[in-house]
């Protein structure tokens, strides 16, 4: 596993892998040992007793023992041609002939994804798992769009965009909510304004609340130098979230905000009385008729922040983005205003972040400190890291790949079989597992990202690899 | 008066394992120039790794004396975790040098997140619980209505830090190993071609680093006596702060950043408020690195084109 490179002179390849072979296996299973072998367990209320699971550990070291064995005398095998691999996509002739059809037929897909849904599945209520799976999924397809642009365009890693995520939900929770709010509109536009309206006159504000809030954080700390950002984001992510569960006057603690309004089609109620939205458009009514206009504002939402990163990405100030991201010292000497500039972006990123979470807010309807955890923010982070940072449809296909995936892994039930992984494996605790496992792997075979590479949007003569690619440590 | 002096006890206490924490952050710092993220999940690493071995001690194999058992302890999780940080370097953050700017800091950050989550499937989400350690107290100081304690894991702790920094500052002054560190830290490139190895010196900076957070983490285990999977965040970013606020790459500053986060937090709960003290400490870290990024002993950070 982690064992310094095999010469190819020694004994010969096959007796030399073998012996590096069994060396990672030995590594592996003392690695294993004190935490897999053996386990702390907790019996009834008493003290705690040790149980062993040696067994597994043999099992892992085999694995490694004999994948790093069969990839030493293949892949890794020192007299083995290396691959002329020159693009940065997976599949680069394949790539570049679907290339031109890919983006409208992704968002084809999308499109016609409920109507596909309620196809499959057989009517609109059997379908309510694949709909409410399509919105998961493309929430995190938005808030992956909307680091992108801070981590991807800017460079700028922000390892608290959550906290973004939660000023948008917390502000349509609590405007929503608000009974002297809701008082006001009742007095001057009627009754029921507020309950119809709150989420549309709300989204807006969650936006532009969030990116105050970006510019508020972002503007003394966006000086530092990257790891430190990275670090200071994370703190400023804590201490909303802290700040959330103690304020209890204002956010009811960890109890969190219930009752939120439900969304509205532009004020007509999706209920099933005379006035609701089923009554008007002569349908019989469905409660899934919520869940699939759901999912049509999330694609809107998400296509708004695909198509306005398209755009900015054009102009001067997304150009200094990618610019800033190769090499902040040639910016300054440049005279680009890299504060400015780089504050632009925070505070995009976390205008989009805000919307994401006004709707996050408006589809469970309920919100409380526990769903923006850092864990959120790592699982945003792992999306755009393997998607390829700066790569919108990466971004998209590693969300529908990590969430998704996760999601069907949970429905894999030969898993459970109990001569594989047992009655009680729960897929869902290996998710984060994999995730980090995921990370690494990426950044150290591809950090170009799995699914697709970035690339300067503007070129001369001809599109040629960015030069962060070749820039060593200690630059830039 | 009383209570300010058994604050001052607690903090001291707890700023030790914060120090101890902090050494690992700044002497990778020093050296590769990169935030070891998965610093904090390494120490969560080895309280886990300590549990595991006082149960085998004391459950399995009957050994009896309490200071055996924590010596050995000791000894075992010091060795185990340098073998952790030892692969995670190896796996993690050896093929990243050279790699673009945010790499090893995103390597570190999965590292991390692995490490978190590799213990919760591992071991079970729950906390586990030992018996109390050392329960006995000495009465330092008796107002009448309140008595000022000072527990003997306490002044274990303190004798346990202040030995080990010793022996640490004398590594780092007085040996080759040390010499060829701060070699490293002043320039990789030059040191190497000097002839020192400085694959092998970042190695084991990844240990000796590890082997302290053990010792923090057998500390840590000995004074609450209870870890859980998610134990490595906050230490670990509060240890992080100590590092900071001492200034990063300063060793002296590590250990004095570490005892004044340890005095702040145990201060901030006991006269302000118990609720916002990781607020407190989250916001020391960020007034610290904007507006005195050099902290109190490091030296400002000159940026080479």
């Amino acid at each position: 596993m982690a064992v310094g490179p095999v010469s190819a002179s020694a004994p010969g390849p096959v007796a030399a892998a073998l012996k590096d072979a069994v060396i990672s296996a030995a590594l592996t299973a003392l690695l294993l040992v004190p935490l897999v072998g053996l386990r702390a367990t907790e019996q009834g209320g008493g003290p705690l007793i040790l149980t062993t699971r040696f067994g597994l550990v043999a099992i892992f070291g085999l694995i490694v023992g004999v994948l790093r064995f069969v990839l030493l005398l293949t892949i890794w095998h020192p007299a083995r041609a290396k691959p002329g691999r020159t693009g940065p996509a997976l599949f680069n002739g394949l790539g570049d002939r679907l290339a031109p059809v890919l983006k409208p037929a992704f968002f084809g897909i999308l499109l016609v994804y409920p109507l596909l849904a309620v196809l499959g599945s057989g009517g609109l209520g059997p379908s309510r798992y694949w709909v409410d799976l399509g919105i998961y999924i493309l929430t995190y397809v938005m808030l992956g769009w909307g680091l992108n642009i801070v981590v991807g365009l800017a460079g700028l890693l922000d390892l608290g965009y959550v906290a973004f995520y939660a000023v948008g939900a917390y502000t349509f929770a609590l405007l929503s909510t608000s009974i002297p709010v809701s008082d006001f509109f009742a007095g001057a536009l009627g009754a029921d304004f507020w309950k119809a309206w709150s989420f549309w006159v709300c989204l807006p504000i969650s936006g532009i609340l969030a990116a105050l809030w970006g510019v508020i954080l972002g503007f003394p700390v966006l000086r530092l130098r990257g790891d430190y950002l990275a670090i200071v984001t994370l703190a400023f992510g804590e201490i909303i979230r802290l700040v959330l569960i103690n304020w209890v006057d204002l956010t009811n603690g960890g109890a969190g905000i219930s009752s939120i309004p439900p969304i509205t089609f532009f004020g007509i109620p999706f209920t099933n009385s005379d006035g609701g939205f089923a009554s008007l458009f002569g349908l019989t009514f469905d409660p899934m008729h919520r869940n699939i206009f759901l999912y049509f504002v999330i694609l809107a939402l998400a296509a708004l922040t695909a198509l306005a990163t398209v755009r900015l990405r054009r102009m001067p100030v997304g150009r200094a983005w990618e610019a800033l991201r190769e090499d902040e010292i040639a910016c300054r000497s440049l005279g680009i205003n890299t504060t400015l500039t780089k504050l632009t972006a925070f505070s995009i990123g976390a205008m989009f972040g805000g919307f994401a979470g006004a709707f996050f807010a408006v589809r469970i309807r309920f919100v409380s400190p526990e769903s923006f955890t850092f864990m959120e923010s790592a699982v945003i982070l792992a999306i755009v890291v393997l998607g390829g940072m700066g790569s919108q449809m990466g971004v998209a296909m590693s969300a529908i790949l990590l969430i998704g995936g996760m999601e069907m892994l949970r429905n894999l039930t030969f898993l459970k079989s109990p001569w594989l992984l047992g009655p009680d494996f729960d897929p869902s605790l290996y998710r984060m597992l994999i995730f980090g496992f995921a990370m690494v792997a990426v950044m150290a075979w591809r950090p170009r990202g799995l699914v697709s590479g970035r690339l300067a949007t503007i070129f001369l003569k001809h599109r040629k690899k960015v030069s962060g690619d070749l820039v060593a440590e200690g630059h830039g | 008066m009383d209570i300010f002096l058994q604050q001052l006890i607690n903090g001291l206490t707890l700023g030790s394992i914060y120090g101890l924490i902090a050494i690992g952050y700044t002497m990778v710092f020093g050296i590769i120039g990169m935030v070891n993220f998965a610093h904090g999940d390494v120490f969560m690493v080895s309280t886990f790794t300590a549990l595991i071995a006082f149960l085998l001690l004391t459950t399995v194999l009957g050994i009896t004396s309490i200071f055996l058992v924590l010596a050995i302890v000791l000894v075992v999780a010091m060795a185990f975790t340098g073998l952790v940080s030892w692969s995670i370097e190896r796996v993690a953050y050896r093929p990243l040098r050279g790699s673009f700017r945010l790499a090893p800091m995103i390597s570190a950050i999965g590292m991390s997140i692995l490490l978190s989550n590799f213990v919760q499937v591992a071991q079970g989400p729950r906390n586990k619980a030992l018996p109390p350690i050392l329960p006995d107290v000495i009465v330092v100081w008796d107002s009448g209505s309140y008595q000022v304690t000072l527990a003997y894991k306490q002044i274990l702790i303190m004798v346990v830090t202040a030995v080990l920094l010793f022996g640490f500052w004398w590594l780092v002054q007085k040996t080759p190993l040390g010499r060829a560190q701060r070699a490293c830290e002043q320039d990789r490139k030059m040191a190497a071609l000097l002839g020192v190895d400085v694959d092998r010196t970042i190695s084991l900076t990844f240990i000796i680093g590890a082997a302290l957070a053990a010792v923090a983490g057998v500390l840590y285990l000995s004074y609450y006596g209870v870890v859980n999977f998610a134990d490595g965040f906050v230490p670990g970013v509060k240890a992080f702060t100590a590092a900071v606020l001492g200034g990063i790459g300063s060793l002296p500053g590590a250990v004095i950043g570490g005892l004044l986060i340890g005095l702040i937090e145990t201060f901030w709960s006991a006269y302000f408020s118990i609720e916002y003290k990781d607020v407190a400490a989250f916001s020391i870290l960020a007034i610290t690195l904007v507006f005195m990024p050099q902290g109190l002993l490091g030296r400002p950070e000159v940026e080479k084109v």
